[in-house]
């Protein structure tokens, strides 16, 4: 099976001079959960970017990415990044209404999406008015109704209490087993990365590039006690190492 | 003491301390009524000229109305053409500055010359007064959109006009809504500077020119009796304003929320 996208010499510099990206090679199969994982500064922002469309390469190709046009690549930034004048509904509609839906054709598909990440009852409320992991439920559920065939998050849960982000990182694995879309995961965080993905690549800064492709073979679903589990533990200690020995060489 | 009773209470109290310390000094040191007159007589002819002077502040009042709404209209349209192209914004906005530092009272003659009508004359210059506000915030509101949800639109493919209507203008309303604010104070200031310039304002007379007039006739307690008609009436546009602002953004924006308890 051909991979859904795949990524050849892919090379970015940015306008100051910086290169940010050299020489990165990457294919992701469909219904894969792989994570960029990598110190701040690596690139792996710059590559989740250059995936959905937003940034363009200096050099290098990426094909796949046009059958993914119009809501099929669903993003989630680090921020929840919603509208503060308008509601939950609202900001949940925006993918909806910017393709011309009305609001009464896609109500239904709005209050199953609202449920599936637990938001029911909170149609009405403003973002002000919502906690941080809750604007962050809000953000993933404006990404996910438009059934997007690719989700792309940016350290998504980086600016969560521990607490909320297990929460939402199980929730998350929940709707990945249920709607098998693939998924690239940004993030800095080792042990989130073994938790969630199948599969764990690991970038390296200045310039950023990919040291190691690592699979993670424990199967799903991942209970909240594999975090505590001695195969995942020993497997986090391999991605770091992985991870150390990149930022020497 | 609760924040609205301070709201009410404080004003108050200034105002009857310094109403009744005017009074006294008038009495005390026997100022002639062509000079100072004291509250209680400009409280008296305010009374009794009230009804005479509403016709004129209804003059002044229709002109400033009108070139607010024309500054809203124009000026709203103004930034939105320049927020499309930064070739246009920096093309125009040194022109738009000139106009808005040349004061209005040396403008006035030469609007005066070329429009004939004296309506029009003072509304135009009220309008160019009360327009360079809305244009500058309303520019800046639009030019502030968050940078990721503007990627978020890019990605699900929005047009020009859709980033425009549900993104720019969005985030623009708190910015346009100060430019109104601030603008609805200088249409009064400049439909009041063009009326004393332009002397009288046709078959009616507004509010400036009455102010004029009593001045000739040293009717001093009319001219603040029509001084005090002006301030109200500023006040009261610029609280409209504000709570028309309050009302539109009372469901997100911070400057409307109520004080955290």
């Amino acid at each position: 099976m051909p991979p859904l996208v795949s990524l050849e010499g892919v090379r970015k510099v940015f306008r100051n001079g910086t290169l940010a990206l050299d020489g990165v090679d990457l294919a992701i199969a469909k219904s894969e959960f792989v994570s960029l994982l990598g110190p701040s500064g690596c690139g792996k922002s710059t590559l989740l970017r250059i995936i959905a469309g937003l940034v363009e390469p200096s050099a290098g190709s990426i094909r796949g990415r046009e059958a993914l046009g119009g809501g099929r690549i669903g993003f989630v930034f680090q921020e929840p990044t919603l509208m503060p004048w308008a509601t939950v509904w609202d900001n949940v509609y925006l993918p909806l209404r910017l393709k011309g839906e009305s609001r009464a054709g896609v109500s239904d598909l709005i209050g199953r999406t609202l449920a599936a990440v637990g938001l029911e009852g909170f149609e009405r409320s403003y973002p002000r008015e919502l906690s941080g992991g809750m604007k962050m439920r809000v953000s993933i559920a404006r990404a996910l109704v438009t059934s997007p065939e690719l989700l792309l998050l940016d350290e998504p849960f980086a600016a969560l209490d521990e607490i909320t982000r297990f929460k939402l990182n199980e929730d998350l694995l929940r709707l990945w087993q249920a709607q098998h879309w693939t998924v690239v995961f940004v993030t800095h965080s080792v042990f989130e990365s073994a938790f969630l993905s199948n599969r764990v690549v690991v970038m390296t800064p200045r310039p950023g590039r990919i040291v190691a492709d690592v699979r993670i073979d424990i199967d799903y679903p991942r209970a909240s006690s594999l975090r505590t589990a001695p195969h995942y533990t020993e497997l986090c200690r391999a991605l770091s190492h992985r991870l150390a020995e990149g930022m020497t060489a | 003491m609760t924040d609205r009773a301070l709201r009410i209470l404080g004003p108050a109290i200034v105002g009857l301390l310094f109403l009744a310390g005017w009074e006294a000094v008038v009495r005390y040191y026997e100022i002639p009524w062509y000079v100072l007159p004291g509250p209680a007589l400009v409280a008296e002819t305010l009374w009794r000229d009230g009804p005479s002077l509403l016709g004129s502040l209804w003059v002044t009042v229709r002109i400033t109305l009108a070139a607010l709404a024309a500054a809203i209209v124009l000026g709203g349209a103004l930034a939105v053409l320049f927020a499309q192209s930064r070739v246009l914004e920096q093309s125009f906005l040194p022109y738009a500055i000139a106009l808005q530092v040349t004061p209005v009272v040396a403008i006035a003659p030469l609007i005066i010359i070329w429009v004939n009508d004296a309506y029009w004359a003072v509304l135009i210059l009220a309008l160019i007064v009360a327009f360079f506000p809305i244009v500058a915030n309303t520019t800046l509101g639009l030019n502030s959109a968050d940078r990721n949800l503007a990627a978020l639109f890019k990605l699900y493919g929005a047009t020009r006009w859709q980033t425009l209507r549900y993104l720019r203008m969005p985030t623009a309303l708190p910015n346009f809504l100060a430019g109104v604010k601030i603008s609805g104070g200088l249409a009064l200031v400049g439909a009041v500077v063009a009326e004393l310039v332009a002397g009288t304002g046709g078959n009616e007379t507004g509010l400036a020119y009455r102010i004029l007039e009593a001045g000739y006739r040293l009717e001093i307690a009319r001219q603040m009796a029509a001084l005090v008609l002006l301030a109200l009436t500023g006040m009261a546009i610029y609280f409209s304003l504000d709570g028309l602002s309050r009302w539109l953004l009372s469901h997100w924006h911070e400057s409307a929320l109520p004080d955290e308890e």
